[in-house]
């Protein structure tokens, strides 16, 4: 039991078949040496963390430019797992990110790989400090094309374009999909920075998604005393807006 | 030899082909007269020799007023000239440019003496002046000649080492991400398919002789599609699936000459931002066909939003139009368009052949 403790597990991800194979067959060289076992593969950011979900590893040889989501942006979300893994970032050649490595002092490996260097990685991957969430975001600045949630100890990636609406309560945000809701402890201030070209404040406390609106309805309480409503596609409530934002119904004026 | 795979033949039979290859490019060292044949060239002279007769009627005109019936008193007789030197000139253009530079400027003068005589003796109503001959004459000399200086110029800014160093550093513009990540391909199948491997690195060195050569020459544009499917073939080894790529290349005229590399960027273009970016496959499309007297290239890929793969597409575009630009001037053209879901990139160049010229 206590070798299998010790083995080292790790997870490849990256988009291009033969990169796999490759480190594959380096990983199988450095198995000679040290105890490890690869546990698992993926091709994208969305695939990985499920089998992530269900197979923990130690550690994630994950490449940077992937499509859809890209290895920065997956290394955020990986962030919540319980016991997140060590990501060593490989790379064939992306200026940028590697400039941020050197800055961070980032381990990071250069495709093609070379034995050598995959093998001190490994060594020292005990010593790894965790990844910190300001210098991926540094590293990344467009905005991340997926939302996660912990729950429990699982990660669960929600991509933006499901997001109908995000609304603050108290020190959660709500995230409404069209199947359910997720909380997340994020600020819808930085939220409505980060995706403005998605979202729409419609009140302190609310964001919704462009594409989802469909019109806006005038209500009047029983004073006389009227607002506007935001109807939305794939749900049926309809979202308050605020009389400073009332602009918004004139700016997306035509639909009804 | 024997056991060399299919492909392998097939470059080695194309390295021998551009032996014979005739010089069409006219921006080579030593200065040559410019192809009157060329839409370009035809329009410029047009265009000067207009101004010409414009800046003639400012001087002469009393006033502005009449400046209008100076302009048609001077085109009666300089318009017709014109023409036919054009068109003289167009007929003779290919034995002028196999006789020396100076003895065609001569040949070039001589022509227009020629034709100027000609005209003004059969086409003495048109004369309207008593001083006969002599004038226009002078006249029509000292605009060819500065026309002819005109091109001198122009010839001497585009030809020498400026344009050369230039043309040369946009091609061996090769996107490093692109190298880095075949060789990890080919090192992938060293151990498990040594075949295979063999064949993807005489692809990469293929595609690297190509990138290093001099490319100021036309080459073949079977040999530019060869290079175009080696290409392919590396990034069908690392993409898979997700690369599918349809060619139309069944009418092609395989006697064409095109600038190398013409096509190949705009392939590596439509694999890096319509293939890479997303999960599943998308198609590219490459047709290549004759229509007259030109010869159309034409690749499709689908649009991808996301992503962070913006920035070197308008580069390999402005690279590639700068160089139609240099070997065909007004005659060759690169459109691109966007519509919802496919990138089109159409380019037009003359249909020019070996046996041509």
């Amino acid at each position: 039991m206590k070798i299998v403790d010790q083995q080292l597990r790790i997870v490849i991800v990256d988009d291009e078949a033969p990169a796999r194979s490759r480190l594959r067959d380096l990983l199988g060289d450095c198995g000679q040496k040290m105890p490890l076992t690869v546990v698992g593969e993926a091709a994208d950011g969305r695939t990985a963390l499920e089998l992530l979900n269900s197979q923990p590893a130690d550690v994630v040889l994950l490449d940077i430019r992937m499509p859809e989501m890209d290895g920065i942006e997956f290394a955020e979300h990986l962030r919540k797992l319980p016991d997140p893994p060590t990501v060593i970032f490989t790379t064939a050649y992306d200026a940028y990110a590697i400039k941020a490595f050197e800055l961070h002092a980032v381990d990071y490996l250069v495709k093609p790989i070379r034995l050598g260097r995959l093998f001190d990685a490994l060594n020292r991957v005990r010593q790894f400090t965790p990844l910190r969430l300001d210098v991926l975001q540094q590293m990344k600045p467009e905005p991340r094309s997926h939302l996660s949630v912990q729950e429990r100890g699982r990660v669960h990636l929600i991509p933006l374009k499901d997001i109908i609406y995000l609304k603050a309560e108290l020190k959660y945000v709500t995230i409404r999909t069209e199947q359910r809701e997720y909380l997340i402890e994020e600020s819808l201030t930085r939220l409505e920075e980060e995706f403005t070209e998605r979202f729409l404040r419609i009140h302190r406390n609310c964001l919704v998604g462009r594409p989802f609106v469909t019109g806006f309805e005038r209500v009047t309480n029983g004073n006389g005393e009227g607002h506007w409503v935001v109807t939305l596609t794939g749900v049926v409530e309809k979202l308050a807006v605020s009389r400073r934002q009332q602009h918004v119904v004139r700016e997306f004026g035509g639909h009804s | 030899m024997g056991s060399y795979p299919k492909k392998a033949r097939i470059i080695l039979e194309f390295r021998e082909a551009p032996k014979h290859m005739p010089s069409i490019n006219q921006n080579t060292d030593p200065i040559v007269l410019p192809n009157f044949r060329n839409l370009g060239v035809m329009l410029r002279v047009l265009l000067m020799a207009n101004g010409m007769v414009l800046a003639a009627a400012l001087i002469k005109a009393a006033s502005l007023e009449t400046m209008g019936r100076q302009i048609v008193e001077i085109s009666t007789l300089f318009q017709p000239i014109l023409l036919i030197c054009l068109l003289a000139l167009a007929a003779v253009s290919p034995a002028l440019q196999k006789i020396s530079y100076p003895s065609g400027i001569l040949m070039v003068l001589a022509l227009v003496a020629m034709t100027t005589l000609f005209v003004c003796r059969y086409g003495e109503s048109l004369l309207n002046e008593a001083d006969g001959m002599a004038r226009p004459l002078i006249l029509a000399l000292g605009a060819a000649g500065a026309i002819v200086g005109y091109f001198n110029m122009r010839s001497r800014l585009l030809s020498p080492a400026l344009t050369i160093a230039r043309l040369q550093a946009l091609q061996a513009r090769i996107r490093p991400h692109f190298l880095f990540n075949s060789i990890n391909a080919v090192l992938s199948l060293i151990r498990s398919e040594p075949r295979r491997a063999e064949i993807a690195l005489e692809d990469l060195a293929e595609l690297f002789r190509v990138l290093m050569q001099d490319n100021r020459q036309l080459g073949p544009l079977p040999r530019e599609i060869t290079l175009c499917r080696q290409y392919l073939d590396l990034e069908q080894l690392r993409l898979g699936e997700r690369l599918r790529v349809e060619w139309h290349v069944e009418n092609m005229p395989a006697d064409a000459l095109v600038p190398p590399l013409v096509l190949q960027p705009v392939i590596e273009n439509a694999v890096y931002h319509g293939i890479e970016p997303a999960i599943e496959p998308g198609t590219l499309s490459i047709g290549v066909y004759r229509k007259g007297n030109e010869l159309h290239a034409v690749v499709k890929n689908p649009v991808r939003k996301q992503g962070r793969h913006h920035s070197g597409n308008k580069m390999a575009i402005a690279n590639i139009r700068e160089r139609l630009a240099l070997h065909f001037d007004a005659e060759a053209s690169l459109t691109n368009t966007v519509t919802e879901s496919t990138y089109h990139v159409h380019i037009v160049m003359p249909y020019v052949t070996t046996a041509a010229s």
